[in-house]
Order: C-alpha cells, then sequence, then structure tokens
C-alpha cells in the first residue's frame, strides 16, 4: 500500500527519502516539512522561499528537496504551496510540547487560545492541542496557517483539526 | 454582415489567451461566448494553480480569470457573451444565435478571416439504476451551483470518481459547508494527484478505491447510495456492498472533448484515451487540418486549463502570423517557448502519456496534409 492507493501519507514514505526532518533539527526550533511525493509540474515553494532552502530545479516536476539547515522555518512556502502540502514542525519549546502549522482554507469555528481536537493524516482523533496561531492576511491569498500546540509525540503525527463526522 | 478577422468560439482559459495574443499582435478579435460570462471552467476554480511563475501558478483560477478578461478589455477584444454558434459554413461564415432576454434572441451572420474553436469538454455519464433520481449529477454541474450561483445541492455528497474534477470539486464542497460520504474510484488507486487526495483524507473524508456505485435509492430524490468492489473484471464483488447515506452522488468519471464545431468545421480527427477520446489534429501553430481553423484547449484534448492557456496563446499567435500581423522569425522563436512551457506542463504524474498522445495528433496532421497534396 501507498498513498496513492488511499491517499494517506505513511511517514517512513517520507523519511526513507530524506524529506523528513531529523529529531534534532525539529528540537532547535520551527521547519518546514513538504509532504509533496508524487511528481507534479509545480514549483511555487521553491520560487517562493526567501532563504532558497527549497530545490525543485529546472524541471518543475521534480520532487520538492528543502534543505532543512537553511530553513527557518518561515511559513512562506506554506500558503504558496498550491497542494496545500507543506507543515511547519517545531519541537523546541520544551521536553513535552512541540507544534505543528498547517494551510487551512476551510471556515474556522476556532480561535486562537481555544482547545481543540487534532487530528492525524488520516482525519483520525488523535490528541487535544490548543490553537497557538493563526496567520491570515493579505499574503496568505486565502489560505491561513493554523498551528497547534500538540504533545511533542504527536507532532510527527497531527496534520489539521479534527472534523466530527455523521455517524 | 459583421466581419471578424479572428473569429473565437468560446471564452474559456483557451479562446481568452487566444484572443489576447492574436489582439496583442494587431488583429481584430471577436470572441463568441454560450454562457452569461467568459471564462469557461476558470469561473469556478477557486483552488490554487500548479504550474511554475510562467504558468500563473499558486494563484487561483478565479483570479486568473480576472487578468484575462482584463487584459482583453485592454486589448479591444470583443465578447459576445449569451451568444450560441449554432453553424459554421463554407467560406468560414459562422451563425451566431444570441440570447437578447428569456424570451426573445436574434440571428448574427459573422464572416471570418480566421476560426479558432475553444469550446472546451463535456462531462461523462455513469449509468446505473437509479440514476435518473433528482440528486444525481455531474460534478460539474455541482461546483457551478457551488461556486456560480452559490447554492449548496446537498448536505452530504457521494463522489463517484477520485481524478482532478472529483478531488477539486468534493474539497470545494467541504469548504462550503457539505460532508462527502465518500470518494469511489474504479480503479484500484487514487487517479487525481495525491496532495488533492490527502487535503481530504486528513479532513476524514474515506476514499474506497476499486468499487464502484451500484445503485441510488430514494422516493422523489437521492437518500442513499450503495456502493460494491470491483473484481479485475469489472463485475461487482458479491457481499462487498456498502450503504451510504447521501443527498447528492456527484459524478467526476472524466470528461471528453467538446468537438462538435471542429466537426462542422471539417476538421481531421484522432483518438486517444489519454486525451479523452477523438479530439482534431492540429499542426505546433495549432491549426487543424482546415485552413485557417485553428483548436485548442480540451476541444483538442483533455487538460487542464494552465495547458489550455498555453495552447490558446498558440493558436492566437498562429491565427496573427497567417494574417501576416507578425514576422516569421518572431513568429517561430515565440511558438517555440510556447512549447516549452507547454512542455515544462506535461511532465511528472500523467505527463509522458499526454506527450506521446500530442505527438500522435502533430503525426496525424501531417500525414493528413500529405495525402491531401498527392490527392
Amino acid at each position: 500500500m501507498s498513498f496513492m492507493d488511499h491517499g494517506i501519507i505513511e511517514l517512513e514514505e517520507l523519511t526513507s527519502i530524506g524529506h523528513y526532518p531529523s529529531e534534532e533539527r525539529m528540537r532547535k526550533g520551527p521547519v518546514a516539512v513538504a509532504e509533496c511525493l508524487q511528481k507534479i509540474p509545480c514549483n511555487p515553494c521553491e520560487s517562493s522561499c526567501p532563504f532558497h532552502a527549497i530545490t525543485i530545479g529546472e524541471d518543475i516536476s521534480q520532487l520538492p528537496c528543502i534543505d532543512f539547515e537553511k530553513c527557518v522555518g518561515c511559513s512562506t512556502c506554506v500558503t504558496h504551496c498550491s497542494g496545500l502540502a507543506i507543515f511547519i514542525l517545531n519541537k523546541s519549546y520544551s521536553d513535552t510540547v512541540g507544534s505543528v502549522g498547517f494551510p487551512y482554507e476551510y471556515l474556522m469555528n476556532f480561535k486562537k487560545g481555544d482547545r481543540v481536537k487534532a487530528a492525524n493524516r488520516a482525519g483520525e482523533y488523535v490528541c487535544d492541542a490548543t490553537v497557538k496561531n493563526i496567520v491570515l492576511n493579505e499574503k496568505s491569498d486565502h489560505t491561513a496557517i493554523v498551528t497547534l500546540e500538540v504533545p511533542i509525540d504527536q507532532v510527527d503525527e497531527v496534520r489539521t483539526v479534527y472534523r466530527e463526522r455523521s455517524k | 454582415m459583421k466581419q471578424a478577422e479572428v473569429l473565437i468560439i468560446g471564452g474559456g482559459p483557451a479562446g481568452l489567451s487566444a484572443a489576447i495574443e492574436a489582439a496583442k499582435k494587431g488583429c481584430q478579435v471577436t470572441i463568441v461566448e454560450a454562457n452569461r460570462e467568459a471564462g469557461g471552467q476558470l469561473v469556478k476554480q477557486t483552488h490554487k494553480f500548479f504550474g511554475s511563475s510562467q504558468h500563473h501558478a499558486g494563484e487561483r483560477g478565479i483570479d486568473i480569470v480576472k487578468t484575462l478578461i482584463r487584459q482583453c478589455g485592454e486589448l479591444g477584444v470583443e465578447i459576445m457573451t449569451d451568444s450560441v454558434v449554432a453553424g459554421i459554413y463554407d467560406g468560414k461564415v459562422i451563425a451566431v444565435d444570441h440570447q437578447l432576454s428569456l424570451t426573445e434572441h436574434e440571428f448574427i451572420r459573422i464572416q471570418a478571416k480566421k476560426l479558432i474553436i475553444s469550446t472546451g469538454a463535456s462531462e461523462n455519464a455513469v449509468r446505473f439504476p437509479g440514476w435518473t433520481l433528482p440528486g444525481v449529477m455531474g460534478a460539474g454541474a455541482v461546483q457551478t451551483m457551488c461556486n456560480v450561483h452559490h447554492v449548496l445541492p446537498g448536505k452530504k455528497i457521494l463522489m463517484i470518481g477520485s481524478g482532478s474534477v472529483g478531488l477539486i470539486v468534493s474539497y470545494q464542497m467541504m469548504q462550503a459547508g457539505a460532508e462527502i460520504v465518500g470518494i469511489i474510484e474504479a480503479l484500484p488507486h487514487i487517479n487525481g494527484y495525491a496532495v488533492h487526495a490527502s487535503k481530504l483524507t486528513r479532513e476524514g473524508v474515506p476514499i474506497y478505491t476499486g468499487y464502484t456505485v451500484k445503485e441510488a435509492i430514494g422516493t422523489d430524490h437521492v437518500e442513499k447510495a450503495v456502493i460494491a468492489k470491483v473484481n479485475p473484471d469489472w463485475s461487482l464483488v458479491p457481499g462487498s456492498e456498502i450503504t451510504l447515506d447521501t443527498d447528492i452522488i456527484a459524478i467526476g468519471a472524466g470528461l471528453k472533448p467538446l468537438t462538435g464545431m471542429a466537426y462542422m468545421a471539417g476538421c481531421d480527427f484522432v483518438f486517444d484515451k489519454a486525451l479523452g477520446g477523438w479530439a482534431p489534429a492540429h499542426n505546433k501553430h495549432m491549426e487543424s487540418t482546415v485552413d485557417g481553423v485553428f483548436v485548442c484547449g480540451d476541444t483538442t484534448g483533455l487538460e487542464e486549463a494552465s495547458t489550455a492557456i498555453e495552447e490558446g496563446t498558440l493558436a492566437g499567435l498562429g491565427a496573427a502570423q497567417s494574417l501576416g500581423h507578425v514576422d516569421e522569425k518572431t513568429a517561430e522563436e515565440e511558438n517555440a517557448a510556447g512549447w516549452k512551457r507547454l512542455n515544462a506542463l506535461r511532465s511528472g504524474f500523467k505527463g509522458e502519456e499526454r506527450v506521446i498522445a500530442k505527438n500522435k495528433q502533430l503525426r496525424e496532421y501531417e500525414a493528413y496534409k500529405g495525402e491531401e497534396a498527392r490527392a
């Protein structure tokens, strides 16, 4: 099974090709991860990065490669990614708390400071979280960046706010 | 009779881009558009586009269309809306049925020097017991109701098809407040871009690969859908049925080129599954086998709005060149640059099969013209 069978990327699919920052790097501060594993002709992440930390190259269908040492986690690429596939991970706060920033284009029934439920890549509830920040300004072009504070061992799992479904 | 130096049938991304390019080169351009507003599918595309900075990447379709229509206005392109082309006659005379009001309309004849056909595509249907119940509709119709007319057609939507249309429309319906009860895909894998699928799975949308719809159930509208697993020979797996509560079954089962105008003009056609079926052959200037009739966008093979924009630009350039508005050297250089931009979009996932299919169209043009010359 791979992400093309069901749409859900497994963490190993990212780590095995070096597309995931190391534990050590995430402990130092915010860093971007592009959960983009299919060759598509697209490169706004590369051209938007003010630190030239993302490389795709002349063939725009190559996968984005993020230099995790150059990346400062500024999140410019998050709103430029047309696939909404870039996340900002941070495990630098303490030994117990981390954060996950993600693009969000739905109506928000939460605000900064609220306690919400957090979901993983499969949309399953994984833990409770606090809305640490919401960035939505003119530059965002209607793509908000929501940052959730989560238990540090859930940073690799949480990717959005949990959505209740009927039945 | 009304005159048009370049007459464009269909004001979607391809037609608007063709108009801009031809007008930039000094052509007098008229677009005939069937809908109330030009823009084609772009007016519904609220998502950000792929590509590079050369292809409006990162911009939303609804914003790209504003730029294109503004450019048309600045360049003096005439856009006739509510106008359906009813016939193409010899000598590039076209008949237009112009809707004036709900009950009144007028027929206009236009004499064109060059014709550009950019009529887009139409949705494929899927037939199953209960498919005539209200609530079963094309995914494009769902998107039009919601994004153009601001009416949410239902609250619990089942999407048939995991191609780009199925995934993107599902996402947009969730943004509008509907729940997607599931996306079913008869193939064993997701048919569209994986990032579009991941956006939905992390919101809890189940994607059933290897499933098809067995029937729609309801008295006067859809209330339930029964889905079932398909065997490799497309028969249903007994006992695999799942019943889902739903009020809309949206069909996103692919599209095919809308080619009536190109048939009427007498263009030669090529079949290719990768491009959605039969589509008119053309040369590198997007000129069909009928001299002075150009084709571009989904009409000549199902792709995306970004490729339609590039093909439209090539067609507009080709028409301007054939009218003597641009010198050959400039035209050749700009044509080559256009193909380079197009080829960049025809790369990666499903890119190669489209390049092969497009090359087939180009070869068919040469073969047809060769035979014509010998005859």
